[in-house]
């Protein structure tokens, strides 16, 4: 080891001794650096949970998926202005299937709410989706057990059902659900496959919801409602010119004047985004902020700590001048001692963050991880802090004169 | 053989406010080695501040002062603690150790400074206690010693980076008459050894036990006298 080193590593030493020697002060002032820091990586994590989340969820819509339906998804506009428009039905979804170049699958879809029943169990409210064949493809449902429709089964609307993973958990348990039947309203249709778990979303299940072909919603809810029209684009790079074909068709389906507004909305995945970062990140930016204020006080926290302590110790400051430690060796031992107490710190509130983070998924609707970056940024911000709050209090020590630190009792 | 210690018109003056109180009034004083010096003066007359400029704890406003031929006069603060490291030993009236850590880690104090690897650290410190007597208390704190014992490990910690010059500011001070004695009596061994004892003293008794005694009234050197 070179002298140099030696110092170090004796630095590191001192200091430990000296935290540990008045271990209260040194624990209190730790507690101060892990709230705060705990406070922004916390923060940082239900963001990214919640982004997260959100990315995946729409991440399901595809990125080159477009939605033909009556509402838009984001709108500033009043929504009663879209009331009066007329549905969107299965012929419209033919035109476009027959016409559209752009389009490599268009699967036209519906939904109701149903009471489901299997022996004697009942299941209240839950989402039915009405679906074509290519539903799972346009869409990436994934099927676990059994199969997804045919398109035999679509064109003669059997009265056959794909289950959510969460629906087959609460009428069948572990049993074998394929061939089963299960009554939808009033109908019984045979199950004939069971979709991948996909977990939540904001509280809401995504496994709990049931698939059946379209045609038997219109035959067994009522015929009066609007579809939606999934189409999928050949290329991604070429969602905009598919989304303006998608338009012309639309308008030309239902001969729509040039002056005319479009009596329909196209959706698509960005929109959501969009919104989405529109109304959170101000949210984001104030949270993170709070966050970084309750470092601060943390960290002027460690400096009165470090200055109280430099204060205290002027003799031993003396005693070490006197036998030959240099200035900045001074400096050094007081710069290590708030590093350190804020380095611990910092991996201590990393650790109750991942708890805290534990937690809040199990407690709350919103799914919470602790980022990467969070952690580096956590710990970096916290020898930050140590390094910032130390160097006054430490060149304070420093810049004392071995006389009058001899001197002082 | 060149000497230890050459101060010359050396002056120190301090400012309390607006008013100059001169400590030191142009000193010359040449220290060669092996000596055993005590340097003897009421409060008030200068020997503190000239003991803090022999012993690079400050300097003086004018003058020169060299140590081995060294000129410390003009040396910033790095070099001075590095000569204080190296060349000078302190023993102090009230002993002066860090009272949370042990006798064995006081005394390595200095050579931490001087960046000496533990190992051999550890065994020069133990050589250093050997040879106050107190190898058997080396692990105890100093709330844990006498107030002989204490001194003792503070002259081991002088003593261990093998300075040239021993520097005593009263270091019986606080210690009773019988054990005052026995310190004394490790000065003189230290002496007889070969090193050089620089003693700053009030009392007569004590300043007389060396074999030069210098006299400070008012900033300057009232007397120097040889026994």
């Amino acid at each position: 080891m070179t002298p140099f080193l030696i110092k170090l590593w004796e630095n590191i030493k001192i200091a430990i001794r000296a935290l540990v020697q008045s271990k209260m002060r040194t624990v209190l002032t730790t507690i101060g650096i892990i709230i705060g820091v705990l406070t922004v990586v916390s923060v940082a994590s239900i963001i990214e949970g919640l982004n997260r989340g959100f990315a995946n969820q729409i991440a399901n819509l595809g990125s080159n998926a477009l939605y033909v339906q009556k509402y838009p998804w984001a709108s500033m506009e009043d929504f009663s202005k879209f009331r009066n428009r007329p549905n969107v039905i299965l012929k419209e979804a033919d035109f476009i299937r027959e016409r559209m170049r752009l389009a490599e699958a268009v699967s036209p879809s519906t939904g109701t709410r149903q009471d489901i029943r299997s022996r004697g169990k009942t299941l209240n409210g839950i989402s039915v989706n009405g679906v074509t064949n290519n539903y799972d493809v346009v869409t990436g449902l994934v099927i676990e057990e059994g199969r997804f429709f045919s398109f035999a089964e679509i064109e003669r609307d059997k009265n056959n059902v794909v289950i959510g993973w969460e629906i087959k958990e609460n009428l069948f348990e572990n049993r074998n659900v394929l061939g089963e039947k299960i009554k939808i309203g009033t109908t019984n249709y045979t199950v004939i496959g069971v979709t991948e778990k996909r977990g939540n979303f904001l509280g809401q299940s995504l496994d709990a919801e049931v698939y059946v072909p379209l045609g038997t919603v219109f035959k067994n809810f009522g015929w009066h409602r609007s579809i939606s029209i999934a189409v999928k684009v050949t290329d991604a790079t070429r969602v905009d010119e598919a989304r303006d074909e998608l338009r012309f068709l639309m308008r030309l389906a239902r001969k729509l004047k040039p002056t005319d507004e479009d009596n329909f909305s196209i959706n698509q995945q960005d929109v959501l985004m969009d919104m989405y970062n529109k109304l959170t990140g101000g949210l984001y930016t104030a949270a993170i902020g709070i966050g970084t204020l309750s470092l601060l006080v943390g960290g002027i926290g460690i400096m009165n700590i470090m200055l109280v302590s430099v204060t205290e110790r002027r003799k031993e400051i003396g005693i070490r001048m006197a036998l030959g430690a240099k200035r900045k060796v001074i400096t050094f031992q007081f710069i290590v001692e708030s590093i350190i107490i804020c380095g611990v710190g910092g991996v201590i509130a990393i650790i109750l963050s991942y708890l805290v983070s534990i937690i809040i998924s199990k407690i709350t609707p919103f799914p919470s991880a602790v980022p990467a970056w969070s952690v580096f940024m956590g710990l970096g911000f916290s020898a930050l802090i140590g390094l910032f709050f130390g160097i006054y209090p430490a060149s304070k020590a420093a810049r004392l004169n071995p006389i009058e630190c001899l001197r002082y009792e | 053989m060149e000497s230890l210690i050459e101060l010359k018109d050396i002056v120190k003056t301090y400012k309390v406010g607006s008013v100059e109180v001169h400590a030191l009034r142009g000193v010359n004083l040449t220290i060669q080695p092996n000596e055993y010096i005590s340097i003897m003066g009421p409060s008030g007359s200068g020997k503190s501040t000239l003991m803090n400029i022999i012993g690079c704890l400050d300097t003086p406003t004018s003058g020169r002062y060299e140590l081995e031929d060294v000129p410390v006069h003009e040396m910033d603060d790095n070099q001075l603690a590095e000569i204080r490291n190296r060349k000078i030993g302190f023993v102090f009236q009230t002993f002066n150790l860090l009272p949370r850590a042990n006798a064995l880690h006081n005394v390595e104090l200095p050579l931490i400074y001087s960046g000496i690897h533990a190992t051999r650290r550890k065994a020069l410190a133990e050589a250093a206690i050997e040879k106050v007597g107190l190898s058997d208390r080396k692990s105890h704190k100093p709330s844990e010693l006498s107030g002989g014992q204490r001194q003792r490990v503070a002259i081991a910690r002088a003593l261990v980076n093998n300075p040239s010059l021993i520097l005593a500011d009263e270091p019986t001070g606080n210690l009773d008459s019988a054990t005052g004695d026995e310190i004394m009596q490790v000065f003189k061994d230290l002496h007889a050894a070969g090193n050089t004892v620089v003693l700053i003293t009030h009392e007569k008794e004590i300043a007389e036990q060396a074999n030069r005694i210098v006299y400070i009234r008012d900033g300057n050197i009232a007397d120097d006298v040889r026994i």
